[in-house]
């Protein structure tokens, strides 16, 4: 261990005369950088750069997995989406619905919450360590634990949350059989299980930002309050930009919540986009059209991730 | 091996002496103690009510008001559960491990290759291929998923553990963290092994790999994770009960045994507690993984 720390403190001199010297020394074989990169790259093409193009070869035609005829139908399956009329239309902008009503749910308190969380875990207390691997227990779950639990936590006879709100008089609720609570469910178990993540990053940002800052605002005179808009959020700036695009990213891509506790119910209300994709593509087989719904969520994604770096860079300025 | 993070790391979690002094001069009250402990409350009751549960009576289970003490502590929903041929649990378990063992290798041996070749050599495309590695962490998983079905289709691997091993390892997540950790390695060593005549494939082994130790059980742990808790793609592409990783495992579970809440929770008992282990054994590296991943993303 004691070798690999001291070449650390070469200073940036000796670093600088060793990078000038090393266009002289023959490092490797031209190839070898090469054959190095070959069993990733393969893995690249063949199941990322190859499909991403596929899909839109496979969302040109009516690609049904089941027939042996895919005939090419050009732009068919991208109209039937905005066509009023199609079968697939309704339940289709109903999924991207399900998916807005959930993004807008939820983001504002998968950012706000684990910020709070992240600057009373940035004091020093005694079991500060303790309590930041506590929160971000949930999150190493996985969806699949944390689906079922809920969905027994959530029952509305047996449920542990029922009982404990009867105590403060609040009469059993239907959580998967009525809305608005239908939603309310699935947003308070989705902070729950990923607000760790979110308050790790926060954490890391917040220990980047020099005490020397705080201590002049101090002697300024600032409050709380002020030190909290003054040197948090810009000194959090870049930070906020990550936790915010990812969070959309990952409030778009909900699936498992809905599939394992409400079921997508009551009615179709809380099926999201990847519920009816996956619906479409990979139950009923119809590959073509579900391949265009998911270019189609993608461009939103897209253009609601270039509007939020947009909005971020322009207050920075 | 504390020291080797702190110096090879560029940004390390850990607050800076001068942060600590600054904090402790804050007194904390009782009010805060009483948030945490509320705080720490919901986080852990419901993990601890999944695993009481699984110790329950189906009747116990289902007694209304509940009751928070069980009347017995029973095995039946695990004898239940073990000895059901139709969901065969203690099978879903063995496949989540080997899937998720060679998929993290398998992660491990391709991104360090490629990430070393990326931080060190100079050679023509370099730039290409990296713009090429990044900007596919932009691009949303799901539109991979019905040109992945159909290539799974024509290979041959749906239904099976390749399929779960093997795509998954063309995320870029593993090149791109390798890559800014071997970045940070100073170049004196290998300049002075080659010298001494080491080849590049000695350089990889020999030097540069057990420097990174830390940032390759990073990258392990966070794979091996991401690996066995993945849901929605098993879904999909397994179908035979004997097939099944515990994700999707626990779906069928569900849809079999409605309300029977103790097998339910059983079946996730068994799910979460290798992830719960292996988190409280390396908690620090996987929040640091994590932590670095947002301040350089």
């Amino acid at each position: 261990m004691s070798t690999t720390t001291a070449p650390a403190k070469t200073s940036p001199a000796v670093r600088g005369a060793t990078s000038g010297r090393h266009g002289k020394l023959r490092l490797h074989h031209t190839a070898t950088p090469y054959l190095l990169c070959a069993p990733y790259l393969l893995l690249l093409a063949t199941f990322v750069l190859g499909p991403a193009l596929f899909g839109v070869w496979v969302s040109l035609h009516d690609w049904d997995f089941m027939l042996p005829q895919k005939p090419f139908i050009g732009l068919d399956n991208y109209k039937n989406l905005l066509d009023s009329s199609s079968v697939i239309y309704e339940p289709f902008w109903k999924g991207m619905r399900a998916t807005a009503i959930f993004v807008v749910a939820s983001v504002p308190f998968l950012i706000s919450i684990p910020l709070l969380i992240a600057i009373l875990l940035n004091r020093h207390f005694p079991g500060r360590t303790f309590f930041r691997a506590m929160i971000f227990a949930p999150f190493v779950l996985g969806i699949a634990v944390i689906g079922v639990l809920f969905n027994y936590l959530l029952d509305a006879q047996f449920g542990l949350i029922n009982w404990l709100l009867g105590f403060v008089g609040v009469g059993p609720i239907g959580w998967a059989q009525t809305q608005p609570w239908a939603w309310i469910a699935l947003v308070g178990m989705t902070v729950w299980w990923t607000l760790g993540f979110n308050t790790v990053i926060y954490l890391a940002g917040l220990g980047n930002i020099p005490a020397e800052q705080y201590e002049a605002a101090e002697l300024d005179g600032a409050g709380a309050w002020g030190k909290f808009r003054f040197i948090t959020i810009p000194g959090l700036r870049t930070v906020l930009v990550f936790v915010i695009t990812t969070t959309i990213l990952a409030s778009a891509n909900m699936f498992g919540q809905s599939y394992l506790v409400t079921k997508g119910g009551p009615g179709d209300s809380t099926r999201t986009a990847i519920m009816v994709m996956t619906e479409e593509g990979l139950r009923q087989f119809k590959m073509g059209t579900a391949s265009a719904m998911s270019y189609v969520l993608a461009l939103f994604l897209a253009v609601i991730s270039i509007i939020n770096f947009i909005v971020m860079r322009e207050r920075k300025s | 091996m504390t020291q080797t993070t702190s110096e090879a790391r560029p940004a390390t979690v850990e607050a800076t002496p001068g942060r600590r002094k600054r904090s402790s001069r804050h007194h904390n009250g009782p009010l805060f103690w009483i948030g945490m402990v509320i705080l720490a409350a919901i986080f852990v009751i419901p993990i601890i009510w999944m695993y009481l549960t699984s110790f329950r009576s189906l009747s116990d289970s289902r007694r209304v008001p509940l009751t928070i003490i069980p009347d017995e502590i029973t095995l039946r929903a695990f004898r239940f559960i073990f000895s059901e041929t139709q969901n065969p649990v203690l099978l879903w378990a063995l496949n989540s491990l080997i899937a998720a063992s060679a998929h993290s290798i398998l992660v491990l041996v391709v991104a360090s290759m490629a990430a070393y070749a990326l931080a060190r050599m100079q050679f023509k495309g370099r730039g290409v291929i990296f713009a090429v590695i990044i900007g596919t962490l932009f691009v949303p998983h799901f539109i991979f998923l019905m040109p992945n079905y159909l290539l799974m289709d024509k290979l041959g691997w749906l239904d099976t553990l390749i399929a779960l091993i093997v795509p998954g390892a063309a995320g870029a997540f593993g090149v791109f963290f390798l890559r800014q950790f071997f970045l940070g390695i100073p170049r004196e060593l290998e300049e002075s092994a080659l010298i001494d005549g080491a080849n590049t494939w000695t350089i990889l082994t020999r030097i540069i790999l057990p420097i990174a130790r830390p940032a390759l059980i990073t990258l392990g742990v966070l794979s091996f994770l991401g690996n066995w808790n993945d849901f929605l793609w098993p879904v999909f592409v397994l179908f035979s009960p004997e097939r099944l990783t515990l994700p999707a495992g626990l779906s069928t579970l569900q849809g079999a045994f409605a309300t029977d809440y103790p097998v339910i929770m059983a079946g996730a008992t068994i799910a979460s507690v290798p992830v719960l282990i292996l988190y409280i054994a390396l908690q620090r590296y996987i929040i640091e993984g994590v932590a670095t991943s947002g301040l350089k993303g």
